[in-house]
């Protein structure tokens, strides 16, 4: 009777397994397909930066497209950057002033806020703004185009499609991120010097020989570079977003928020990895 | 499905018979095309032949506008071949489409304008970047030439936004006829236009046909247009060719589908 009882209810419980067994495989079906959509979307991701490398390198350039491009990645930020930049060096000092001045350690001020601007708040709290404000702009716009087919109607006149959107668009967001960070910084440090005056009073050419005193070029070189590749990261992830978006209207609101997401969360890793590498030098 | 077509065709003295001395431009052996589990196209065969409109008919989503985006390989059919000029599509390296592409001219269902641009620089933007030994002032005569076909010399500096429906379409139609190509792909021209600007479309098309020597495929549900362009039509049904004939043999035919068209 013992022996057989386990046997027995191995066999009653067979249907339970049968069904668990079933659930089981579908749910690693279903998990599969979506490693594969995860999958096939890096692959789709590199194939389409392989292909916007390679019509980067083609005689005829956009340069009237990608002079657009520059002028409304500019005329788009401006206002947004000028505040935040103001204000980022306003509470920054605001904020680190009392406890300075309990170190006694005052006359640091402008060379510890400049730093942090510049190294740090300057280059990312503007990439993250670009991030959603351009990031997000160049989704819905080559989305927009694809669901009204006009990215195909440029394939079939035999204009390479790429090479007019995504590279000008790349290369425009390369080079005006940095700009769009040094301007930042230099309104950082100008409302930091605003702030310094609340509570006390300090000219602006000491402030500015205090907070420039502490900063050399290697702080600044690094910073500077590491803003190119917020740039190209998030024109390229724009493009890709909008330029692979599916069919229907819908698509292109998933493609623009898709982009600013994915770009933020490069524009992160990129620091990630840029300090990474500064600290090593 | 081929003994299908012998039986609804008439033999004597159709249209094909002529075609078939002909040269064929384009030529589709058994395209198959599906999405995600549902098959548009099953197993297609159709030829186009120089100098010749062939007007395609078939119901709403029977796959009218995928077909043509096979050609032209904006889709890569799942199975079967399709030889433009002599030269199979899909084996084309993208700089040998490129050429080819240049040959076709296709005009979207949804017009596809450049909303970013003015309707000029609508028309400039493929002159420019594919005829590029035009000077700026042949490259300004062909467009206004181009423009004033379609009735649209007013227009020149509007954005496509300011346009109705219809004249953007036209406009369209334009930019696509300004390169000259040597196929036309229509993909309902005269949908949505009002029929004396319908009818001039369809000269139009006949026009292009006469001075150009094009062959051109003709999408549409417009009988009107189908009857003033037609050489030869074939009707879609089920992803297959359900018939092809002269426009008498469509008027004529006794098939419920074929007169449910032709009312
Ligand atoms: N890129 C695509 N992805 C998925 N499905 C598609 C795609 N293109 C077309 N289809 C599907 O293929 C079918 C045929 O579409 P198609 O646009 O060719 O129809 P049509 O014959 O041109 O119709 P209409 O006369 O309304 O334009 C439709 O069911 C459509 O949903
Ligand atoms: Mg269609």
């Amino acid at each position: 009777m013992k022996v057989i009882s386990p046997v027995i209810k191995t066999i009653k419980k067979l249907p339970t397994i049968k069904k668990q067994a079933i659930k089981l495989s579908e749910k690693t079906l279903e998990n599969t397909q979506k490693a594969n959509v995860f999958f096939s979307e890096i692959g789709s991701f590199f194939l389409f930066l392989w292909l916007t490398i390679k019509s980067s390198f083609s005689r005829d350039f956009e340069f009237q497209e990608f002079l657009r491009q520059c002028f409304q990645i500019g005329n788009k930020t401006l206002p947004l950057i000028s505040v935040t930049g103001i204000v980022i060096g306003l509470v920054l000092t605001i904020q680190s002033r009392p406890i300075l001045v309990d170190f006694g350690a005052e006359s640091m001020l402008p060379a510890m806020v400049a730093l942090s601007i510049i190294r740090e708040m300057g280059p990312v709290v503007t990439a993250l703004i670009c991030a959603g404000k351009i990031g997000s702009g160049m989704g819905a716009e080559l989305g927009s185009m694809k669901v009204t087919e006009q990215i195909d109607a440029m394939e079939v006149s035999s204009t390479n499609p790429i090479r007019f959107l995504v590279v000008t668009r790349v290369l425009a967001a390369t080079l005006m991120i940095p700009i769009l960070v040094l301007y930042a910084d230099a309104l950082g440090i100008l409302g930091s010097w605003a702030g310094a005056n609340i509570k006390g009073d300090v000219t602006f050419v000491l402030f500015f020989t205090q907070a420039f005193s502490a900063i050399e070029f290697i702080d600044f070189l690094p910073a500077v570079i590491k803003t190119f590749f917020f740039g190209a990261a998030i024109g390229f992830v724009g493009c890709y977003k909008g330029y692979t978006a599916g069919r229907g209207t819908e698509s292109v609101g998933k493609a623009a928020n898709s982009a600013v997401v994915l770009a933020s969360l490069f524009v992160i890793l990129i620091d990630l990895i840029a300090v990474q590498i500064t600290d090593m030098i | 499905m081929d003994d299908n077509n012998a039986m609804i065709n008439t033999p004597t003295e159709s249209p094909v018979d002529k075609a078939l001395t002909r040269q064929i431009v384009i030529e589709i052996n058994n395209l198959r095309k599906g999405f995600d589990n549902v098959v548009v196209l099953k197993d297609l065969s159709l030829s186009l032949y120089d100098n010749e409109n062939l007007v395609v008919l078939g119901k709403s989503g029977s796959g009218k506008s995928v077909l043509i985006k096979c050609i032209v390989r904006l889709l890569r059919p799942d199975h079967g071949t399709i030889k433009v000029l002599g030269e199979n599509v899909s084996e084309l390296s993208s700089k040998e489409l490129g050429k080819m592409r240049q040959k076709i001219g296709f005009l979207f269902q949804s017009g596809a304008l450049y909303d970013s641009m003015t309707i000029k620089q609508n028309l400039e933007f493929p002159l420019r970047r594919l005829k590029k030994d035009l000077s700026q002032k042949q490259r300004d005569q062909k467009i206004a030439e181009a423009l004033e076909n379609v009735g649209l010399s007013d227009t020149t500096d509007k954005m496509p936004s300011e346009l109705s429906g219809g004249m953007r379409k036209r406009a369209s139609l334009a930019r696509t006829l300004v390169l000259d190509p040597l196929i036309m792909l229509y993909d309902e021209p005269t949908t949505g236009l009002d029929p004396i600007t319908s009818d001039e479309i369809s000269d139009l098309i006949n026009a292009v046909q006469k001075k150009y020597k094009t062959s051109s495929i003709i999408i549409t549900h417009d009988i009107e247009c189908a009857r003033a362009t037609a050489d030869r039509l074939v009707m879609l049904k089920d992803g297959e060719v359900y018939m092809d004939g002269s426009i008498e043999d469509f008027e004529d035919s006794q098939d419920e589908l074929i007169k449910s068209f032709f009312k």
